[in-house]
């Protein structure tokens, strides 16, 4: 069962120096209780995508197709009704730990304004489920954690008391954004395991990330993303063995437990996308019609899609 | 210095609140027969030309000038941050219009304004408090949306807003604590100004009325007796100054914890 559907979405921003085509004509799928990982290299879009899901874009984005989620087109709704949602139905466990607790207000205090905006209990109550929450994320609350301030906090106990608020309303699909980016091994391997009993239970989560070890770990598929579209979407062992696009190959070859080789050339600009396949200046296979038209999907094996004219049959 | 300034207002504060107590006389009973006699031990600042006690009207008029400076530095915190707030934070034409009537307030000279305002309301306490008021909140609203400004683009009022919080809670909840320092210090040092104007004014007539004791006001009368008995002058004068030091002194000692970069580092 689809869950959320965004289709044929188009993002751009409208800037003094042109406009910045951020996501283009991108169409995905996520299913109910999956974990779908979103990986590719920075500013292909991935950030993006997740903020246009909650629609929290800056004013100068032109964004246009639609967002399908529960019978309803999100970018249609009222700022109000929208509201309603972040949060409960949909939550963002954004990208940055340090940055994205308010510095002046105590965590729990964080966490429990959460539960008691979705959930109309009071302070008290909520206090108490704040706390249970934090416990349950592997913080000792008891240990005076919850009546600390943010800069008390080691990196790794943000990014799971941002997981708590996350999930404080149970919501139906969780946004996260690159959650192990800048932690170091240990903190990386408790925060993954925190993002594992998330995604065991009955949710979907959109893992946005461009760690390709936290991707395999986690999520049951995988689509990359490049240039503001998504060029590959299989199950992770079917990625993991079968690469079809030239880029998703060169991504695993450039993981350094294979051979560390990375692609040649530069991600394109935004700005100035190139005509047909994005990816042709760097592909290896390029061949003339890569240069003149964007392929379509094209399943290769089942539920393994590909969008390169290599797999082109016809 | 700042102890002195804490010390300084805690000592007017208790003046203020127990005047009946403190005070030797009643500030209006009137003793003709000892009018402008010099300090002494019945009248330890001596008494003015009706033979009213200087000590008790100095000791009532803290009151005044005290709830007064209060009054008006509480409304115009509150509608200056309230406004600063909604300007910074929502732009755009709200944005505008506030801050275009911040220029038009600017644009007047403040005084001359509030004198104009004093007088078309008529003299008294509650139309000083309104003129005051309308001319004293544009500092609080430019200080207040300068920081909104900077602080609305942090990734934490992003993650609030991911998590459903509506706009009045971000800005009252969020961004509010974060930019409240500064409006500290400012209400502090404008404590002091405001103390200095009410005076002022009474002492043009455009504040308190006979008999109210009031020190600005005392300062008046006292002008023709200036020769003959200086205490008149010297007492309400000396209690303007320390209070107004008071307030200084805690704004700038505020000011220097508040801002980390002014914090001299010691090296050993």
């Amino acid at each position: 069962m689809t869950l959320l559907h965004a289709k044929n979405l188009t993002a751009h921003f409208l800037t003094e120096e042109g406009v910045v085509k951020a996501i283009n004509k991108l169409d995905l799928e996520i299913r109910e209780g999956e974990t779908l990982g979103l990986i590719g290299e920075t500013g292909c879009g991935k950030t993006v995508l997740g903020l246009s899901i909650m629609r929290l874009l800056p004013r100068n984005v032109k964004i246009e197709g639609g967002i399908l989620y529960g019978g309803n087109d999100l970018l249609k709704l009222s700022e109000e009704t929208m509201r309603g949602i972040r949060g409960k139905e949909i939550a963002l466990i954004p990208q940055n730990p340090s940055t994205s607790l308010n510095p002046v207000l105590k965590v729990g205090g964080q966490i429990s304004e959460v539960i008691e905006l979705h959930q109309g209990l009071k302070r008290g109550k909520a206090w108490q489920k704040a706390i249970e929450l934090l416990k349950s994320y592997g913080l000792n609350p008891s240990a005076k954690g919850i009546t600390q301030y943010p800069h008390q906090l080691s990196r790794g106990m943000k990014q799971r008391v941002l997981i708590a608020m996350g999930i404080a309303c149970n919501p139906s699909l969780i946004i996260a954004d690159e959650p192990t980016k800048g932690l170091d091994a240990i903190v990386r391997t408790q925060v993954v395991e925190s993002l594992r009993e998330l995604s065991s239970e009955k949710r979907a989560m959109l893992l946005i990330t461009h760690d390709l070890e936290v991707a395999f770990a986690l999520c049951d598929r995988i689509a990359v993303m490049y240039a503001g579209g998504i060029i590959e979407l299989a199950p992770t062992a079917s990625i993991f063995n079968s690469p079809g696009h030239p880029y998703t190959r060169g991504l695993l070859n450039s993981l350094p437990s294979r051979e560390l080789k990375p692609i040649p050339g530069f991600s394109p600009s935004l700005i100035d996308l190139p005509q047909g396949c994005k990816f042709h200046p760097r592909c290896g296979h390029c061949i003339e019609i890569c240069r003149q038209n964007y392929p379509e999907m094209i399943e290769t094996e089942k539920d393994h899609y590909v969008r390169c004219f290599l797999y082109d049959k016809s | 210095m700042a102890m002195v300034g804490i010390a300084v207002i805690f000592l007017f504060i208790l003046m203020a609140i127990f005047a009946p107590f403190i005070a030797p006389h009643d500030p209006l009973e009137q003793n003709i027969v000892e009018r402008l006699s010099s300090p002494s031990t019945e009248y330890p600042f001596g008494t003015d030309d009706l033979g009213r006690c200087v000590l008790s009207r100095v000791i009532y008029g803290a009151r005044i000038s005290l709830l007064i400076a209060i009054a008006i530095v509480g409304i115009t915190t509150a509608v200056g941050t309230v406004l600063g707030l909604i300007s910074g934070y929502y732009g755009g034409i709200i944005d505008e219009v506030i801050m275009r009537a911040v220029d038009v307030n600017i644009a007047f000279p403040g005084l001359v304004l509030a004198i104009v305002l004093a007088s078309i309301l008529g003299p008294g306490f509650l139309s000083l408090v309104i003129a005051l008021s309308v001319v004293g909140w544009i500092g609080y609203a430019r200080v207040i949306r300068g920081s909104v400004l900077s602080v609305k683009e942090k990734e934490f009022v992003e993650a609030a807003k991911a998590l459903g919080v509506g706009d009045w809670r971000i800005m009252f909840q969020h961004i509010l604590p974060n930019v409240i320092a500064p409006v500290m210090v400012l209400a502090m040092l404008t404590m002091g100004f405001t103390i200095l104007i009410v005076s002022g004014f009474s002492f043009l007539g455009l504040g308190a009325q006979p008999p109210t004791p009031e020190w600005g006001y005392m300062l008046n009368e006292g002008r023709s007796f200036m020769r003959t008995a200086p205490h008149l002058m010297i007492f309400p004068g000396l209690a303007i100054i320390m209070t107004v030091l008071g307030f200084n002194l805690l704004g700038d000692a505020l000011r220097d914890t508040m801002d980390p970069r002014l914090k001299r580092v010691k090296i050993e």
